[in-house]
């Protein structure tokens, strides 16, 4: 052994070294967030829990042609159709089954007419299951609350997609 | 006169570590053969995470498919959607777009700091060590972040798509990976200040979990198992996919073998990972980032939404999908943890007839035995960790 590597062994300097690191390393900026009232940053591409959407005029978007249930690789999506009165076609049931979906996106990017999306949400644990088996009415409530944020978000990526 | 047939007396007894256990990375179920404190066997029980990926891809069309590579090796999620999406470029025979090659390179390589970022904090921590898990998880949290900016979920991307990437980087996003890999350098630098030369963790991981050369080759070893061996054997420099034969960079051989060695080869990897993560954003090019042909991948949404032929394609491609022709091919990457390959097989349908799923993790696994054998019970932790297991891929 020579006799550097013999004072270095000896002095536990490698020891020391790393000591002093995680020392310095106790007066840098945390970067801690107090969860419940801060949050991280999410980009416009988030793909969070899902709404249904209306027109401004409050129409619903969607026009049941099925595409979302169809490309759903999970199969979490259920969708029975109808003509309306007017004799517009509609959904008469639109059932997204939240324990099943992966939060692949692969619903709103197949959405012709923006209907179904994936909004910035993602505070929504529940206590039970039934509770995230979302219906019709569930999820145009969502578009409801979160229509801004979700406007707001497609529009900073419009020319991505 | 009787004689009475006394059985052969066995001093070894048998330990249950798993599945439920901080060191087993996940699902690991081991039956520990010991003799007192050494390991005389070590037999890992398989399957408890299995979800037959394998079969359900077979029922899904091919667009379908690639959410579920995310979950194989949940760590470094996009190297396997580009196996898949490599695999079903060549079938289609099309290529992918210059600028989607570079992004699949950059995220590739981003995904490889994710898991061996991971893989050495959490090996660490496993024979005592805290404080590198403490800052590797802020570096993981900064990488996610940059995964969710581009495909908007942290973990399950399904970005990489069969000719191209699904979106175009943001704006922004190139200048802000060019800073962090430059404050990733000064992390690894200060990793290594605290483990490399380390007593402690030397006397854990030298000379512990010895895998020769031969042994390498026998047991189908490959990535940086195989590299720590002393194999210099990179599917990245040995058939270059997409750019990486324009990309400069060295790979790490270790020679000893050993845990320790598999460490130091990991933490050169990140450096050269970084050192292609650079040159990917200095080179990028501009163009698609999606093969420009509407009878594999969508059109854009303004086109969709004004052209009855665009809005044709869009329907036919998110519910038929597209056919593939018949033929046989098996694909693979340099996944962070070895050799990730997809074979897939094709009967001309919108759906695979089979697709097989190679994962490196499931080869390291079966060395376990000989690797542990002989060892203390303790060692067998610190093989886990160098072994860089994720149960998501061994039992698909």
């Amino acid at each position: 052994m020579s006799a550097t590597k013999t004072v270095r062994s000896f002095f536990l300097l490698e020891l020391i070294k790393g000591f002093a690191l995680t020392f310095f390393y106790m007066f840098k900026k945390k970067v801690t967030i107090n969860y419940p009232f801060e949050k991280g940053p999410i980009s416009p591409r988030f793909r969070g829990e899902h709404a249904l959407r209306r027109y401004p005029n409050g129409e619903e978007r969607c026009i049941a042609c099925k595409l979302c249930e169809a490309i759903c690789p999970a199969q979490a999506i259920t969708i029975e159709a109808e003509p309306r009165e007017d004799g517009s076609r509609r959904t008469t049931r639109y059932d997204i089954d939240m324990t099943k979906c992966i939060y692949c996106g692969l619903c709103q990017e197949a959405c012709p007419v923006d209907a179904i999306v994936e909004g910035p949400n993602f505070e929504y644990a529940t206590e039970t299951h039934e509770e995230l088996l979302y219906d019709k009415e569930r999820l145009l409530a969502n578009g409801d609350r979160w229509e801004a944020q979700i406007a707001a978000t497609l529009e900073a990526d419009k020319k991505y997609r | 006169m009787t004689t009475d047939i006394v059985p052969e007396k066995k001093n070894t007894y048998t330990i249950n570590l798993g599945p439920q256990h901080p060191a087993a990375h996940g699902v690991l179920r081991l039956i520990l053969e010991m003799d007192g404190e050494v390991i005389e066997r070590a037999d890992p029980h398989i399957g408890l995470l299995h979800r037959g990926t394998e079969k359900l891809i077979e029922n899904k069309t091919y667009l379908q498919a690639i959410p579920y590579f995310d979950r194989l090796d949940y760590v470094g999620t996009m190297n396997q959607e580009h196996a898949f999406a490599l695999a079903v470029e060549k079938l289609l025979r099309i290529e992918a777009p210059l600028r989607a090659q570079y992004i699949r390179v950059l995220f590739a390589e981003l995904g490889r700091l994710l898991n061996h970022v991971l893989s050495i904090t959490t090996g660490v921590l496993d024979i005592g060590g805290i404080t590198p898990a403490l800052w590797g998880f802020e570096e993981r949290e900064r990488m996610m972040e940059f995964y969710e900016r581009v495909c908007g979920a942290r973990l399950h991307a399904n970005y990489f798509r069969p000719g191209g990437v699904h979106q175009d980087l943001p704006d922004g996003l190139l200048e802000d990976m060019a800073k962090f890999v430059e404050n990733f350098k000064k992390f690894i630098d200060d990793t290594e200040t605290l483990l490399t030369e380390n007593r402690i963790f030397k006397q854990r991981l030298v000379d512990v979990g010895i895998v020769t050369k031969q042994e390498a080759l026998d047991w189908s070893f490959s990535g940086p198992m195989l590299r720590a061996s002393g194999v210099a054997w990179d599917l990245r420099k040995s058939q270059p996919y997409d750019v990486y034969d324009q990309m400069e960079f060295d790979v790490p051989v270790g020679t000893t073998g050993d845990c320790y060695a598999r460490y130091l080869v990991r933490m050169e990897e990140m450096r050269q990972s970084c050192r292609i993560m650079e040159q990917a954003i200095a080179q990028m090019p501009e163009g698609l980032v999606l093969a420009d042909d509407h009878k594999i991948s969508p059109p854009r949404r303004a086109d969709m939404k004004n052209s009855m032929e665009a809005l044709i394609h869009h329907f036919k491609l998110y519910t038929e999908g597209y056919h593939v022709p018949a033929g046989e091919t098996y694909s693979v990457v340099e996944a962070p943890k070895g050799e990730f390959g997809v074979y897939l097989v094709s009967d001309g349908s919108n759906k695979p007839y089979r697709c097989h799923i190679r994962a490196p993790g499931f080869a390291h696994l079966q060395g376990l035995d000989f690797m542990s054998r002989g060892h203390m019970l303790a060692d067998v932790v610190a093989i886990i960790g160098s072994l860089d297991i994720v149960f998501g891929e061994i039992d698909r």
